[in-house]
């Protein structure tokens, strides 16, 4: 029988409570978390939400979360042919499952400009 | 459900896109004292290609040794295989020097010899050493973090991440601003802007093996096409000749072998540990001279042969170079080599070409401005200065360039030309478009139909082309523009990737599309467009092709030789 990773996410928006959702991906040696992640996505579940730009090369460091509650970039984490936890970063404002609002302020989309589009 | 509360911003300059050129291109139009909005459909600064390029920056500083600007606009010229845009490949080449010592003031870091100059490598088609570079393999990670440092410095440039461009918005022919959403709440956001500057970088993630960031699905050249701009030399996009393949390497950009090339040399092996590039007319002696047009048919070439490694591409292979000069030379990557299980004393790795950047483009004049009034754009979104085949070194170079210059341009146009104003009726449909929900439908996950796409034109529109291979790729294409149907699946939420996956195949079929008719209409091969049924170059295409959107189907057109004739039309 061929090995598979048993992914246990925590998934959510912040308004309701937060649950576990297991998936499994199959394992092969050399892959990286962000790499079982986005296979979920492909081929299972499309509505899961992670944060990456660079895929592969730990440049973007976009895509850091708790993996058995230790804070990773899941493109430089080992996927292992066990049941491995994955939840958001703990002390950032959770956005959606295992994206949480990393960018300084003054780069976020802040208060309106106008608080109605112009007529005309 | 009640649709979530737009937002409205306003600017003089708006830029979408925070890499190299979109950062150039702010802090310059800053400088001149406008009013500046750089948006990102990633972080600022963190997605793109500038983060990823781990290479060399061609300019002709003559720090090395001597160098003029003219040499290498000779070499790109040449690489371009006569389709290049003089006009923008002398912008590149002649303001290099200038960009280069700017971001050496901020200082940036380009490797030194102990006497302060800065160094620069060889790279394959430049005459001389003319490539600088940041140590180890950190050039693009540098240049990203120097820029956003500055950026952040000029404190009235306003920088927002996480928006997502769906549409320009235009009015009388003129560009007026811009309608999207923001990723994080799912809201929609209209910008007014009196110039707005495309600086989205290129369309690698259309094929399956790809060195960029997840970001560059091309919906740039989409937002051009849709606002009525042409776009140049679609069909030549540049395939990394040695991009990783094996064994599995994570934490490290596939194109980082370039560098070692570079520095090393290195040899490229098929399965019979026999150097091939000789094979098709380029010896290499040790040395790394192959360009990446050439290497790319020699390597697809030897596979297709049954001599290719066992991952299906070549073997590169340093065994002969003594390990003090592999720590020399790179540092601490060789322990990220041994984390990964690879000993370059010991064994080769396996490379294979892999899409890396995009020659075509967004159709600009030398101020970098559209056939759209008040539209410019900056960086690997501008086709043209490139030709069919992009020299090494050039990508950096024309982000840090067309950045300061689209900048600047926008800046004065800003003062001289009269607002258009905001256009609510003409930003309407894109609006209801970022709110809009289909039906779910069972079927459709847009994250597998970007792989499926993914793969078709890896296999169909990728290296080697055939008129039959092309025309399988156009069916399928139109198949999926009717499977994703004409608005987003679901309602629009927080950090929604089923909503931004089907935007992005928006974008990317129409790209795909405009890439696969240009290839198909070329019946010849030159550069990084090689057709199996056409091997040879014809003198009858040393032309540039265009194409354009026009009620909803892509129209070509051919324009006559590129560069001195147009060039010569300039200078009057």
């Amino acid at each position: 029988m061929s090995a598979v990773a048993r992914l246990k996410i925590r998934r959510g928006t912040g308004d309701a409570e937060s649950s576990w959702a297991s998936y499994e991906v199959p394992f092969e040696p050399g892959q990286s978390v962000l790499d079982g992640l986005r296979r979920i996505r492909n081929t299972e579940d499309p509505t899961l939400s992670v944060r990456y730009s660079c895929i592969n090369a730990n440049a973007c460091k976009e895509c850091v979360m708790l993996l058995d509650g230790k804070v990773v970039y899941a493109c430089t984490a080992r996927l292992e042919a066990r049941e491995m936890h994955l939840e958001p970063l703990p002390n950032k404002r959770l956005v959606r499952d295992l994206v949480t609002e990393i960018a300084p302020p003054d780069e976020r989309l802040a208060v309106p400009d106008q608080p109605s589009p112009p007529q005309n | 459900m009640s649709n979530p509360e737009r937002i409205h911003l306003a600017t003089e300059i708006l830029i979408i896109g925070s890499g190299a050129a979109g950062l150039s291109a702010a802090i310059a139009a800053d400088s001149a004292g406008a009013a500046v909005l750089v948006v990102d459909r990633s972080l600022i600064g963190r997605g793109g290609a500038t983060v990823m390029a781990q290479m060399t920056v061609a300019a002709a500083l003559g720090e090395e040794v001597p160098d003029d600007w003219r040499c290498h606009l000779a070499d790109t010229l040449t690489a371009g295989r006569g389709l290049c845009d003089e006009r923008l490949a002398a912008l590149l080449c002649e303001d290099g020097p200038a960009a280069i010592r700017q971001m050496d003031a901020w200082h940036v870091g380009w490797a030194r010899h102990s006497d302060g100059r800065i160094r620069a490598a060889i790279a394959p088609g430049h005459d001389r050493p003319r490539c600088v570079y940041v140590d180890f393999l950190s050039t693009g990670p540098a240049v990203s973090r120097t820029l956003r440092g500055q950026a952040q410095r000029q404190a009235s440039i306003r920088r927002i991440g996480e928006i997502v461009v769906t549409d320009l918005v235009t009015h009388d022919g003129a560009v007026v601003g811009a309608v999207g959403f923001s990723l994080a709440e799912g809201r929609p956001v209209s910008i007014a802007a009196k110039t707005v500057i495309i600086a989205t970088g290129g369309l690698t993630r259309l094929y399956r093996r790809n060195s960029a960031s997840a970001n560059m699905g091309g919906d740039g050249y989409a937002l051009a096409l849709r606002a009525g701009a042409e776009l140049i030399d679609m069909e030549f996009v540049q395939f990394f000749p040695i991009g990783h393949l094996a064994p599995r390497l994570i934490g490290m950009d596939p194109i980082m072998w370039d560098p070692f090339r570079y520095k090393l040399g290195g040899r490229l092996l098929n399965t019979e540990m026999r150097e091939f590039t000789d094979d098709y007319g380029v010896p290499e002696d040790g040395s790394y001279k192959v360009t990446r047009d050439l290497a790319t048919f020699a390597i697809l070439k030897e596979v297709a042969a049954g001599r290719g490694s066992p991952a299906g591409g070549a073997y590169l292979s340093f065994q002969h170079v003594p390990e003090a000069k592999l720590r020399e030379a790179f540092g601490p990557v060789i322990d990220r080599l041994a984390a990964n299980g690879i000993d370059l004393t010991r064994m080769p790795i396996e490379v294979a070409p892999i899409a890396h950047y995009h020659m075509g483009g967004i159709r600009t004049g030398p101020t970098l401005e559209t056939k759209i009034a008040n539209l410019f754009a900056a960086g690997e979104a501008v086709g043209g200065a490139n030709g069919a085949n992009r020299l090494s070194g050039n990508a950096i170079t024309e982000a840090l360039v067309f950045g300061r210059r689209a900048g600047a341009v926008a800046a004065e146009r800003v003062g001289t030309t009269p607002a258009q104003g905001w256009d609510e009726a003409a930003a309407a449909p894109a609006l209801a478009l970022a709110v809009a929900s289909a039906p779910a439908r069972a079927t459709s996950n847009p994250a597998a139909l970007i792989v499926e796409l993914q793969g078709l034109m890896e296999r169909e529109v990728g290296p080697f082309r055939s008129a039959s291979g092309l025309e399988r790729a156009l069916v399928r294409i139109a198949q999926l523009k009717a499977e994703i149907g004409a608005a987003p699946p679901g309602a629009p939420g927080r950090f929604d990737m089923v909503r931004l996956d089907w935007f992005d195949l928006r974008s990317m079929l129409l790209v795909a599309e405009a890439v696969t008719r240009a290839g198909l209409a070329r019946n010849e091969s030159r550069g990084a467009h090689q057709r199996e049924d056409h091997p040879g170059l014809e003198e009858e295409w040393a032309v540039n092709q265009t194409v354009r959107l026009e009620d909803g189907r892509l129209i070509l057109a051919r324009l006559p030789a590129a560069g001195a004739d147009r060039a010569a039309e300039a200078a009057q």
